[in-house]
């Protein structure tokens, strides 16, 4: 979900081969190099996933404890920036040039490599192994099964969406959070009288503005009409609430709800998030990962007490559940189809070790991030954000239905249309109707 | 797509050197030949042939025909795309040219100074189109950038946020980046012109001003066509500084026909449509470059030093 706009197009050398791989982790460094396809002899497995902090030290613990642990059968991660990955990967698969463990979102785009044979079905290993099953979030494996098999294993965290607000602007102002969506076009003229933005967001990151058309469309109607279009039922946008959602949006837009030059902020510089510190902003729709980095790069704001969430806000009349939320119901690895059978075995054997032990539970909790682990809750309270963490692990569990968000669950053809069509919404480009019409034409795409 | 530009230069030195001379040296030619082959026509080919499949990058290729041709053709983006491309062509050679050939003749005097002032000149080109792309980001964000650091209400503009304006940023960039090296052609041309010329002109009571348009300006004459075609055939190119600064936005504003290749292709995974995109990105390249050629005479062998 969270993505880079920064293009690196030269990530892989094409020179170096496997030695320069090999000299790449022996250094530690967290550089890309190129790395043999699927895995070679004897067990050894490729793993490719995320860079940045926090996730990155994370996953590189995971496989320091899991290469010691067994030195005959070694994995070699490489990590890649966010929207780089996202192409990089599907290259890879294409050409038959990717790795043992396939680190992803899960949804449309593990469909996409489903239909194309290219990851393992993991449904029987599963059963076989109900243990490390049993570990997980239930509700983490709806974006992991494809007709009903299970192609990729929910790891690290649960990150709904959350709306954080800067409690020193509101007490400067001296307002209330609000609790409808009423209260938020009422606070929206306050906080502009005082020069300060009441939400910040980074849209030219797009996936951003969409967050706001999840939550309003599932507060307005509940999740059927998603899961209709998700179903791939013709028309599926036309549902009036849509249409009441998009001018919700716009009202929004045109009343200057949001930053000035907020299409041209991206999420990944982390300047939406600095806009809410530096209290330029007073609100922000975001990820619960945006509570760690503002943690880091805030000063004290954090530690002060300057952070303020909560769960979205209700719309009046609306059928959603209030308890509802979106965001990402886990981060998800699958096994290459085209792996040799041992490394195969190396990759299950780390699913059902190192992934789901204590050491990377307590890992992602340090990070500020609530671990996809049953009873994790339990662990929470030793850490110094416990309060955050609880509001997250509580939004999870007790959310009637947590939905993946949209960019995810769609594949990425229908994906792409979405969030070029959110982009021209909340540039006031096109008209409502002309979002509906447009999103109309690749539902099931 | 970055092939673009060196088959055409390639093909109008071998036309030129092929012209006269014995066949023995045409072997000199073969190196040069194979690796065009190898990395201009067959993935021409290749994309020619994608253009009527569809593929989603990772599964089969399935041979589809016309389709992909007909979603290309019936996209609106495509015009819109078409339209960018052109605006910022013309635009950004409408800036640069008339820049470069200033700047050319002021570097082209023989003085100290100015030796290391074309060294200043020229740091811009030896910058990435990314590092750049990211340094003008962040200078002009409108809450964090230069203008708001300063307190400089002019320069505080959503400059990225509203479609001509970021247009506007893109030329300017482009143009930056650049007019060293279009500069640096024009210098080297202005050195060729004998002075002799200069000094008869002077004899019959020309000023400087005169001389630079009824002396400088005609000699330069190919110059300009050389420097032109690159800059508009280039232009088609530029895609990582867009993609980095603005990412086609907002809306899709800047979105020009590479960037929308790149985007249909590997975001929204519609492979055969992207490389239709693409066959049209190499026609209307190749149609540009056979125009500016014609436009020079094709005559580029005969003497520029007439009366001379």
């Amino acid at each position: 979900m969270k993505r880079s706009p920064i293009s690196r197009r030269n990530f892989l050398t094409l020179a170096g081969g496997t030695t320069a791989a090999a000299a790449l982790a022996a250094c530690g460094s967290s550089g890309p190099g190129t790395s043999e396809g699927g895995g070679s002899a004897s067990g050894a497995a490729t793993y490719w996933s995320l860079s940045g902090p926090p996730g990155e030290e994370i996953r590189k613990a995971a496989v320091e404890r899991f290469n010691k642990a067994n030195p005959d059968s070694k994995i070699t991660p490489t990590f890649f920036q966010n929207d780089a990955y996202k192409q990089k990967i599907k290259t890879s698969i294409g050409a038959a040039q990717g790795p043992t463990m396939i680190w992803g979102w899960g949804g449309g785009g593990l469909k996409s490599y489903v239909d194309a044979n290219q990851v393992e079905d993991l449904t029987d290993w599963f059963s076989q192994n109900a243990a490390v099953k049993d570990k997980i979030f239930p509700s983490s494996f709806g974006a992991a099964t494809v007709n009903g098999k299970i192609y990729a294993m929910p790891i690290e965290t649960v990150q709904p969406i959350v709306l954080f607000y800067n409690k020193k602007v509101f007490e400067k102002v001296g307002v209330q959070p609000p609790k409808t969506w009423n209260d938020i076009m009422a606070l929206v003229p306050q906080f502009n009288s005082k020069g300060i933005a009441p939400f910040s967001l980074g849209g030219q990151s797009r996936w951003t503005n969409m967050m706001w058309l999840e939550f309003l469309l599932d507060r307005q109607a509940g999740s059927a009409v998603f899961d209709n279009v998700f179903a791939g039922k013709a028309g599926a946008w036309s549902d009036p609430a849509v249409l009441d959602m998009l001018t919700k949006v716009q009202t929004l837009v045109k009343e200057n709800g949001f930053i000035k030059g907020f299409s041209s902020i991206t999420a990944d510089s982390n300047a939406d998030q600095a806009l809410l510190y530096t209290g330029k902003a007073a609100m922000m729709l975001h990820g619960s990962w945006s509570y760690g980095i503002q943690a880091s790069e805030g000063g004290d704001f954090v530690k002060s007490g300057g952070l303020g969430y909560m769960n979205f806000p209700t719309i009046e009349g609306g059928k959603g559940d209030p308890s509802n939320t979106v965001g990402n119901p886990g981060q998800y690895l699958s096994i290459s189809s085209k792996a040799t059978p041992e490394a195969k075995e190396t990759a299950k054997k780390f699913f059902s070790t190192t992934l789901v032990d204590d050491a990377e539970v307590e890992g992602w909790i340090k990070s500020g991030g609530v671990p996809i682990i049953k009873g994790s809750d339990a662990k929470l309270g030793a850490s110094p954000d416990a309060e955050f963490l609880k509001f997250v692990y509580d939004t999870s569990a007790n959310a009637k239905v947590f939905a993946q968000s949209w960019d995810q669950a769609l594949s990425p053809t229908a994906a792409e249309t979405l969030l070029e069509n959110i982009a021209k919404l909340f540039q006031l480009q096109i008209t409502p109707q002309q979002w509906v019409d447009s999103m109309n034409g690749v539902i099931g795409k | 797509m970055t092939t673009l530009a060196p088959p055409v230069a390639r093909v109008r030195k071998s036309a030129s050197s092929s012209g006269g001379r014995s066949g023995s040296v045409t072997w000199m030619a073969l190196p040069a030949l194979l690796m065009f082959i190898a990395f201009g026509v067959v993935p021409l080919v290749g994309v020619l042939a994608l253009s009527f499949t569809t593929w989603d990058g990772i599964g089969t290729i399935k041979p589809s025909g016309l389709t992909s041709w007909k979603a290309t053709l019936s996209d609106p983006g495509l015009p819109h795309a078409l339209w960018v491309t052109f605006l910022i062509m013309a635009l950004s050679w409408a800036v640069q040219t008339p820049l470069s050939i200033l700047i050319g003749v002021f570097l082209a005097a023989r003085k100290r100074y100015r030796g290391f002032l074309a060294v200043l000149y020229f740091i811009p080109l030896l910058l990435s189109s990314a590092a750049i792309s990211i340094t003008y980001k962040a200078l002009l964000d409108p809450n964090f950038g230069l203008g708001a650091g300063l307190g400089i209400p002019l320069l505080t503009q959503d400059w990225l946020g509203r479609g001509n304006l970021a247009l506007g940023v893109v030329i300017f960039v482009v143009s930056w980046q650049f007019i060293p090296f279009h500069s640096l052609i024009y210098q080297g041309a202005v050195r060729q012109i004998p002075t002799s010329m200069y000094e008869a002109a002077q004899i019959d009571g020309a000023g400087r001003f005169r001389s630079f348009i009824s002396i400088t300006l005609p000699q330069l004459k190919y110059t300009i066509i050389t420097s032109s075609t690159l800059m508009v055939v280039g232009s088609l190119t530029f895609f990582d500084l867009i993609y980095v600064l603005t990412a086609g936005g907002p809306g899709d504003a800047t979105r020009v026909l590479a960037l929308d290749m790149y985007i249909t292709g590997f975001q929204a995974s519609l492979m055969g449509p992207a490389s239709a995109i693409a066959v049209i990105l190499v026609l209307v390249g190749l149609a540009l470059a056979l125009v500016l050629r014609r436009i020079g005479g094709g005559s580029n062998s005969q003497s520029q030093l007439e009366g001379a």
